[in-house]
């Protein structure tokens, strides 16, 4: 099995989709030439040359908008949003065009675009290139949203995405980039959406995390040494509340790790559906570890505290596990906030 | 070929037909304002009174395997194109009979069978959609062609700017056609563009502009045909101005008092129906032949609003169809 960086898994997933099917097209700014500025295109514009692969301008809305336009009429086109951030000027395309297009034609349209967003903190990048931001699009029927966690997750979701008949958002935690991994390529290796991975079996607590909280959780539960089930929600939506709560029927607790805020994060859906769906099983109040209310802070100690941090996870699942209580966010243990 | 594609064929040969399409237009407005105002309908609707003949227009010149990405006052589009009266009045009535199945509404007309897009309730939306389908066209080689109708209101969203620019670089086949019917929702142009020929905003990007008098519907035609003659040639993107007039108000609710006094009257001497009437009868056209279409016209919107009106509504299944793929919701 070779092993691949995550940015190359998923320059591998476009070129197999490309040479696997002719209407599989990819555009965005600095994605042909340059190959991408985290080179998730490289040898695209080579081998498929320019009518396939294109250098957009500056202009997100239109070529949002053009993606819905090529998909509708017979291609799959992969769009790159270099930060997620930038989708903010093209919510408009995806959310009430692209989401709602099978919809106004009584189901005779379909758009099979699919978005690529670099996602999160910790590269130093400041608070308008480090949110998230998965809860712009989550809440919208007809979307799909995807965050890949590892470079196998990168390859075969991107694949499965392409593939899909609606439109998928795929979010690229920016940190994993540079991670390498072994990557089953080939259709073995692609992944299913609307599936949960369990990247861990375990049988006293499940764990869900998503994008680069997966490998903070697994680290967190390697360092405390407890049978946790880790499940990487992989699709956000639709979520895979058959996975989750098959689990938490088993293990009756549940945390969730999020790169996500307090308030109006993804993992409050998880928490509420357990809560509500799973009560009877619960041996303990299930609860998110988060990141707090405030924008991505620039200064490296503060950005590091941002996302949970392996320690800070380890610790909240001892105490959790030990005395069923809830333990309080490091910000109001360490007084820094309320 | 189908009833609608029919009905677009009848409209390129035959100047009879493409006049009875304008009237068509004018007394389907007509009636489904007095719905409204009747209370038999709820929610809202955009008329399009005095854009007929831009509608017409196009709808004559293009291919029936082209494409147009039009907007919420898109009842005059959709007819010209070739859908039925029956079929846009049980979408605007919210029946399952609609060309959405009544989910839609008077906003969201669609049917690729005929070349319709979805058409948006967003204002300039439907630019980059219509790039988009240019970018398929070219990137496979086809000598299909888009365009992207809208309103003068448009020109000055970002996706208008973005659009043109993405095309000219690209050289795509897509037209971009501006209806200028002097109002922007309820404000008058000249209160809120810059330019006021708005076919002079091309040069921004390098391509051709032209404005014409979008009232009458030999003139539209001709600068419609060179456009997209241009843009299926590989020429590329054009911007065409059409200078038309919204004699209804922006929505149902907007009476328009905020026009100059005198306007509306001096844009109805040149109403595209009464230019067209007169055109006809110049070249031979008895007053009989033109009185009996007018009338055939009104029958038969008569007749349709009576069908339409015994038409079913959707069941409440359908308001979960059609959302994600069935693979999705079974997943969830």
């Amino acid at each position: 099995m070779p092993t691949m960086r995550v940015n190359q898994a998923i320059a591998t997933a476009l070129a197999d989709e490309m040479r696997a099917d002719a209407s599989v097209m990819v555009f965005g700014e600095d994605i042909a030439e340059a190959e991408g500025p985290f080179k998730t295109s490289e040898g695209l514009l080579a081998e498929f040359g320019p009518l396939r692969v294109r250098d957009t301008p500056i202009s997100e809305m239109a070529f949002t908008g053009a993606a819905v336009g090529a998909a509708t009429l017979g291609m799959r086109p992969v769009i790159e949003i270099m930060f997620v951030e930038f989708l903010g000027v093209a919510l408009d395309e995806l959310v009430t065009e692209a989401a709602k297009f099978r919809y106004l034609s009584n189901g005779a349209l379909s758009v099979p675009m699919v978005v690529r967003a670099s996602v999160g903190s910790g590269l130093g990048f400041g608070c308008q290139h480090s949110q998230t931001l998965e809860n712009w699009v989550s809440a919208t029927p007809g979307l799909t949203v995807v965050t890949i966690s590892d470079a196998q997750s990168a390859y075969g979701l991107m694949r499965a995405a392409i593939r899909d008949p609606d439109p998928v958002i795929v979010l690229e935690p920016r940190t994993l980039y540079a991670r390498r991994g072994e990557v089953t390529t080939g259709e073995a290796g692609i992944l299913p959406l609307r599936r949960a991975r369990t990247v861990r079996p375990g049988a006293d607590i499940t764990v869900v995390a998503m994008g680069q909280t997966v490998g903070i959780a697994l680290d967190a539960v390697a360092a405390c040494d407890v049978d946790a089930e880790v499940i990487d929600l992989a699709t956000l939506s639709p979520w895979d509340r058959s996975t989750v709560l098959t689990s938490v029927h088993r293990t009756g607790r549940l945390i969730v790790v999020e790169e996500a805020p307090l308030t109006g994060g993804w993992g409050a859906q998880v928490v509420a559906t357990a809560a509500s769906e799973a009560f009877s099983a619960l041996t303990a109040a299930p609860f998110r570890i988060t990141t707090p209310d405030v924008p991505v802070p620039y200064a490296k100690h503060l950005e590091a505290r941002f996302v949970p941090t392996v320690e800070d996870v380890a610790r909240q699942l001892r105490t959790y596990l030990d005395t069923g209580a809830v333990p309080q966010p490091w910000w109001v243990l360490e007084g820094v906030s309320a | 070929m189908s009833v609608q594609l029919d009905r677009r064929s009848e409209i390129r040969a035959d100047a009879r037909a493409a006049y009875a399409r304008m009237v068509e237009i004018r007394l389907f407005e007509e009636q489904v304002n007095e719905l409204f105002a009747a209370g038999l309908v709820h929610g809202t609707t955009h008329l399009c009174q005095g854009q007929e003949a831009l509608d017409v227009a196009l709808a004559a010149v293009l291919r029936d395997d082209d494409v147009v990405a039009a907007t919420y006052r898109g009842h005059g589009i959709a007819l010209a194109l070739g859908m039925t009266p029956a079929s846009v009045l049980a979408e605007i009535m919210g029946r399952s009979t609609g060309c959405t199945g009544g989910v839609g509404g008077s906003m969201h007309l669609a049917d690729m069978s005929i070349g319709l897009l979805p058409t948006s309730a967003i204002i300039g939306a439907g630019l980059p959609i219509a790039t988009g389908a240019a970018l398929a066209f070219q990137t496979r080689g086809e000598d299909r062609v888009a365009v992207a109708v809208f309103g003068d209101g448009a020109s000055n969203i970002g996706a208008f700017h973005e659009s043109l620019n993405m095309a000219a670089v690209w050289r795509l086949p897509v037209l971009f056609l501006c209806d200028n019917n002097v109002y922007g929702e309820y404000s008058r142009i000249d209160r809120t563009t810059a330019v006021l020929d708005l076919s002079r905003r091309a040069a921004g990007y390098d391509i051709p502009g032209e404005s014409f008098d979008g009232m009458d519907v030999d003139t539209a035609r001709t600068a419609i045909a060179a456009a997209v003659d241009r843009a299926r040639n590989g020429g590329g993107p054009s911007l065409l101005e059409a200078r038309t007039y919204r004699f209804a108000g922006h929505s149902r609710a907007d009476k328009a008092l905020y026009r100059p006094e005198g306007e509306l009257e001096e844009y109805r001497k040149r109403d595209p129906i009464a230019v067209r009437r007169s055109a006809l009868l110049a070249q031979g056209v008895s007053e009989g032949e033109l009185a009996a279409i007018d009338a055939r016209v009104a029958d038969d919107i008569a007749a349709v609003v009576a069908t339409v009106s015994a038409d079913p509504l959707p069941d409440l299944a359908a308001m979960f169809a059609n959302i994600w793929t069935e693979p999705a919701a079974a997943a969830r």
